[in-house]
This record gives structure tokens, sequence and C-alpha cells, in this order.
């Protein structure tokens, strides 16, 4: 049994729920133990949520005299210092934008092997899956040091509930910032709900969607649904939408349970970012569109006849 | 200003990829580009140097003898000269590569950067770590994803997406490393009189033998590489729209039980 850290990530004192995931992946079916990471947030908000999915053990981390938020070094040396302080024989966490910066840190920092964005461990062979060459192959990756790095792309393992009891404890970790890299501010966002790359279904608006308030349009439907809404390439290069919402190559990487994709032809740059969804569906005028050739379901129809029609049928069945 | 832009060779996001054997694949078949994410890299460095008014762009790459063609396009961009370390391997280990694009960049006039702009990742081995791994080799600070900087009086003020539109605005002092991405900046597209002038630019070689690397360090390996099978065709709905939706939406939440 080894004894693995996961660093679990949070939102607004929330615990996100793809870290979830990330645990059933460490638990690697009971075979290990694992210690859940908090940094600089209060564990007892989280303890029941992450005992669920088998978090034997949870860790409130801390530093004396510093703001672990404030300090992305910081916090990589925090790590390094709970890692030998508890022994963990690897560290697993989530590959979001803040997930692979710490990740990389870490990795940099302790010269040990890492794996960012993996959809898959092997914890006896201490190898990895994950994408190489925009999700068009997999590679298995050995990772020779002795601590197992590793960063997991969002939602890539699903979450399997394994209720245990857990310890809470405190632990101030020894670590001092190299003072290189400050955070000054987080900037919230404005008008998006959902951030994309947690999101369990996606709705997303092509280049036909042709103005940016259409897209109020996929909102509504979205708010059914329980999706975050997304956009393509062309969509976000023509105004229509913040690049951040884009999904694809040069924007997120998403892996969610549904994605329904409106009017988009079905780039392999758009694919690079949203293959390893569960189903997709493709609603396209274009009946020789490519996305028909590589997708789940498909409607041949223009997405504005398409769209209000899906949203009013979902509001049939929430009404029921 | 002396600012070096690290640039990989990789095939074009749009080829396919051949596999051979368990590790290969037909490089021969596939056209290779500029990695994505470093042509914003490149763009960032040549707009500094265009606004000072002086200094260097400088494009330093690991890879084939094949990479020159990838640091010409970027120095039809605007880059000054080259620095290629020759190896074979498109997958040569993060921490081997940063260790290479360090002795690179330190042998070069007198070593001494103002800034280091790498993309976020490389489109063929997604590896997100090769910046941090010079950072840390270099002693300087890093951050990487970024969507917008400013530089003041010797510090750097950047910003990053972290997810669902939010933003993060993190501060360094130069020199630094920073990992660019979509958002920073509109890459050019180089005119012909520039792609002729990057013919006649300066590119330095070596082998990477010849850098005297300690290459004694934890490494990651390789084992198998499968192609991703693509889904077959969609199962196309049928009816009225209104039929083929409600048919879809049974699909859905009773057949694959994913709404």
């Amino acid at each position: 049994m080894a004894k693995i850290g996961v660093l679990i990530e949070t939102e607004k004192d929330e615990i996100k729920k793809t870290n979830f995931g990330t645990i059933t992946a460490a638990r690697d079916g009971g075979k290990n133990e694992v210690v859940a990471l908090l940094l600089g947030v209060d564990a007892n908000l989280a303890q029941e949520a992450l005992a669920a999915y088998g978090a034997q053990k949870i860790v409130q981390v801390s530093v004396d005299g510093a703001d672990l938020l404030s300090s992305p070094d910081l916090q990589a040396r925090a790590l390094a210092d709970v890692i030998h302080h508890f022994a963990l024989e690897g560290l697993v966490g989530l590959a979001s934008a803040r997930g692979r910066d710490v990740f990389a840190r870490l990795g940099a920092l302790l010269n040990v092997t890492l794996a960012s964005d993996c959809v898959g461990i092997n914890f006896d062979e201490k190898t990895v899956r994950k994408s190489h060459f925009s999700g068009k192959t997999i590679a298995t990756i050995k990772l020779s040091s002795s601590l197992l790095l590793c960063a997991l792309r969002p939602n890539a393992i699903e979450a399997q509930e394994a209720p245990v009891d857990a310890q809470v404890e405190s632990y101030a970790a020894s670590a001092e910032d190299p003072g290189l890299v400050k955070i000054l501010e987080v900037k919230k966002g404005g008008s998006q709900k959902m951030d994309l790359t947690e999101a369990d279904v996606i709705i997303t608006g092509g280049r036909p969607i042709d103005a940016a308030e259409n897209y109020k349009m996929l909102e509504e439907c979205a708010e059914l649904l329980g999706a975050a809404v997304g956009a393509s390439r062309a969509a976000v290069d023509a105004g229509f939408a913040p690049h951040s919402m884009q999904v694809g190559q040069t924007g997120k990487t998403v892996s969610p349970r549904l994605y329904i994709g409106c009017g988009l032809s079905g780039s392999v740059q758009h694919f690079a970012g949203m293959k390893t969804s569960k189903v997709i569906v493709g609603i396209n005028t274009d009946k020789d569109a490519p996305i028909f050739q590589k997708c789940d379901y498909g409607i041949i129809a223009d997405m504005f006849e398409v769209v209000p029609v899906l949203t009013e049928v979902l509001r049939e069945h929430a009404g029921k | 200003m002396q600012i070096y832009v690290c640039v990989k060779h990789v095939p074009d996001t749009a080829a396919t990829i051949n596999i051979s054997g368990d590790t290969g694949y037909k490089d021969t078949a596939c056209k290779f580009i500029i990695n994505p994410y470093d042509e914003y890299a490149v763009e960032e460095a040549v707009q500094r140097v265009e606004k000072a008014g002086s200094g260097e762009v400088i494009v330093v790459t690991v890879g084939p003898e094949a990479a020159v063609s990838t640091m010409r396009a970027a120095m039809a961009m605007g880059a000054h000269r080259g620095i290629l370390v020759k190896v074979q391997s498109q997958f040569l280990d993060s921490t081997l590569t940063s260790l290479a694009l360090k002795a690179a960049i330190e042998q070069d006039g007198d070593g001494a950067p103002d800034i280091i702009f790498t993309g976020k990742n490389a489109v063929d081995t997604e590896g997100f770590q090769t910046q941090y791994r010079l950072a840390a080799a270099m002693n300087l600070p890093v951050v990487s994803e970024v969507v917008h900087l400013e530089i003041n009086n010797g510090q750097a003020v950047v910003e990053r997406e972290v997810g669902g539109g939010t933003r993060e605005v993190l501060e360094m002092k130069l020199p630094c490393i920073v990992g660019a991405t979509k958002g920073l900046n509109e890459p050019r597209y180089p005119k012909f009189p520039d792609i002729m002038k990057a013919k006649k630019k300066e590119i330095k070689e070596f082998d990477f033998d010849q850098l005297g690397l300690d290459t004694a360090v934890d490494q990651t390996e390789l084992l198998k590489l499968e192609a991703v099978p693509e889904r077959s065709s969609a199962q196309i709905m049928q009816g009225s729209i209104r039929e083929q939706v409600i048919e879809l939406v049974r699909i859905l939440r009773e057949d694959d039980k994913v709404l």
C-alpha cells in the first residue's frame, strides 16, 4: 500500500467536484492510502465530501507568517515539505491552470519527473497515460523518480464513492518563499457561471452563431442541461466570445460527460480539446461536415432551429 | 533588450500521425511547423524589441537538423538569429531539454537574457513543464499561460487565466521567463521579403553531446504510443426537428445516461 497525497483544489472555499475523480484515481481501488491536502482553506468544511470518496486523512496546510495563496513558489515549497513530512510516495492533483502550474513548479524544484494532463495512472508500474499530438495519440509514459507526480485531466477519471472515516489535521509546513513571483490580484470572471474544464456537460457554439448576443440562446439551454457554454476558435476570433470560452487547440481541453457542438465543422484542432468527452453530439446544417464522421449523434439542421426546441423539450422534462 | 525565445519544431496539428513500432511515428510523412504557442512567444519578443528600438531576439531550439525550417519561420517573424541544439528524439525529456536550453543561452554572448519567452506547452508531447525546469535551473522567476504582459522599471506584471473567465495578476522581476498563450498578441504573417531575409540570418549549431551536460537526471520514458481510434460516423436523427430532439434527449437520458 502506497501513501498518496491528493492536492485538493477549491474555488471560493468550496471543493471543486472534479477533485473526487482524482481521489478515486489516487485510491487505486483501495490499494493506496489517500491523504487529501488543502492549501490555506479550512479542512473541516471539506471533511464530509472528501471522506465520502475515500480520503483517509485530510490535512490543512499552512505556512507560519505567510499567505500561501500569494505565491505559487511558496505553495510548491510547502508541498515539498508536506511530501517529506507525511512520507508520501506520490502526489496527484488536477491539471487545471493552477494545478499545471504548481505541479510543474514542484517537479522542477525537486528534480522529479512529472506528467501533466494525464488520463490514467498505473501505480504498480509507475506509468501514466496521456495525450500526445493534440489528442491523436495516447502515450504511455514511465515516470522514473521514486516520488510519483501526476496531474490529471479534470473529469478524465470518473469519481466513485468509497466512504471512510477521515481524520482531519492541520500542518504548518516549513517553507520559505523565494520571493520570485507574487500574486497581486485575482480578477473574477464576468458573465461566465461555470468553469468549462469543470463542467459535466458543455454546449458549444461555432462560427454560425454569428453574434455575441446569440450565445444567450445557448445559455438558456445550458441552464436546463446544467452545462457550461463554450465557443469554437472561429467564433472567438470573430469576436463573438471571449478566449476563456474557447475549446480546442489554443483553448481549453475539456472532458465532459456530454458535449453538444452547435455549428461546429469538427476540425482536428477543435477535437484536440474535447475528443475525450464521453458522448458527443453534433448539430450542423452541412451533412458533409467532418463532425458527423466522428461524433456519436447528429442532427442535420440549423442550430437556431434545433437549440430552442432542445430547450423546450428539456423544460418539459424538468416540469414533469 | 536581449530576449531569448525557446521554440519547438512539431508536427502540424492537422497532420495525421502514423505510428511505427512501439514509440515511433513516420516523421517523414508529416509537415512540421513552429509550435503554435511559440508563435505568441516570438511575436511578443519581436514587438518588445521593436518598441524599445534596440535589442535582439534569439531563437533557441532543441531538435533535429530539420528544425532549422521552424527557426527560419520564427526569423521571418522578426527574430534576429538562432541557436540550435541538435538531438534525434522528438521526445527528449523536459529536464534534459531545459538543461540544453540553459547551456545554449548561457554560452551565447554575455549570456544575460532580460526575458526568456516560451510557449505554454508543445503540442506534440503536451508536457507543460520545460519552462519551469528552465526557470529552476537558471534560478529565474516564471509564469506560464500568460495572456497579458506589462513591463515597467524592470518589473513584469502578467495575467493568466485560471478558469471560468477568472484571471490572476502576478508580478515578477526581470530577468524572468514568460510562457505565452493565445490572447497575449496576434502573431504576424511574415511577408515574402521577410521570409527571404530570414534565410540569411545566422544559426549557430551544437550537438547535444557537445554541451557536456550531466545527463544523470530522472527522466520520463515513452513506453508506447497508440493511435486514438476516431469515433465512427454519427447516428443521424430522423424526422421533424422536434421528433429528432425528443429522440436525442431520450437516448442521452435513458440509453447513455449522460443527462
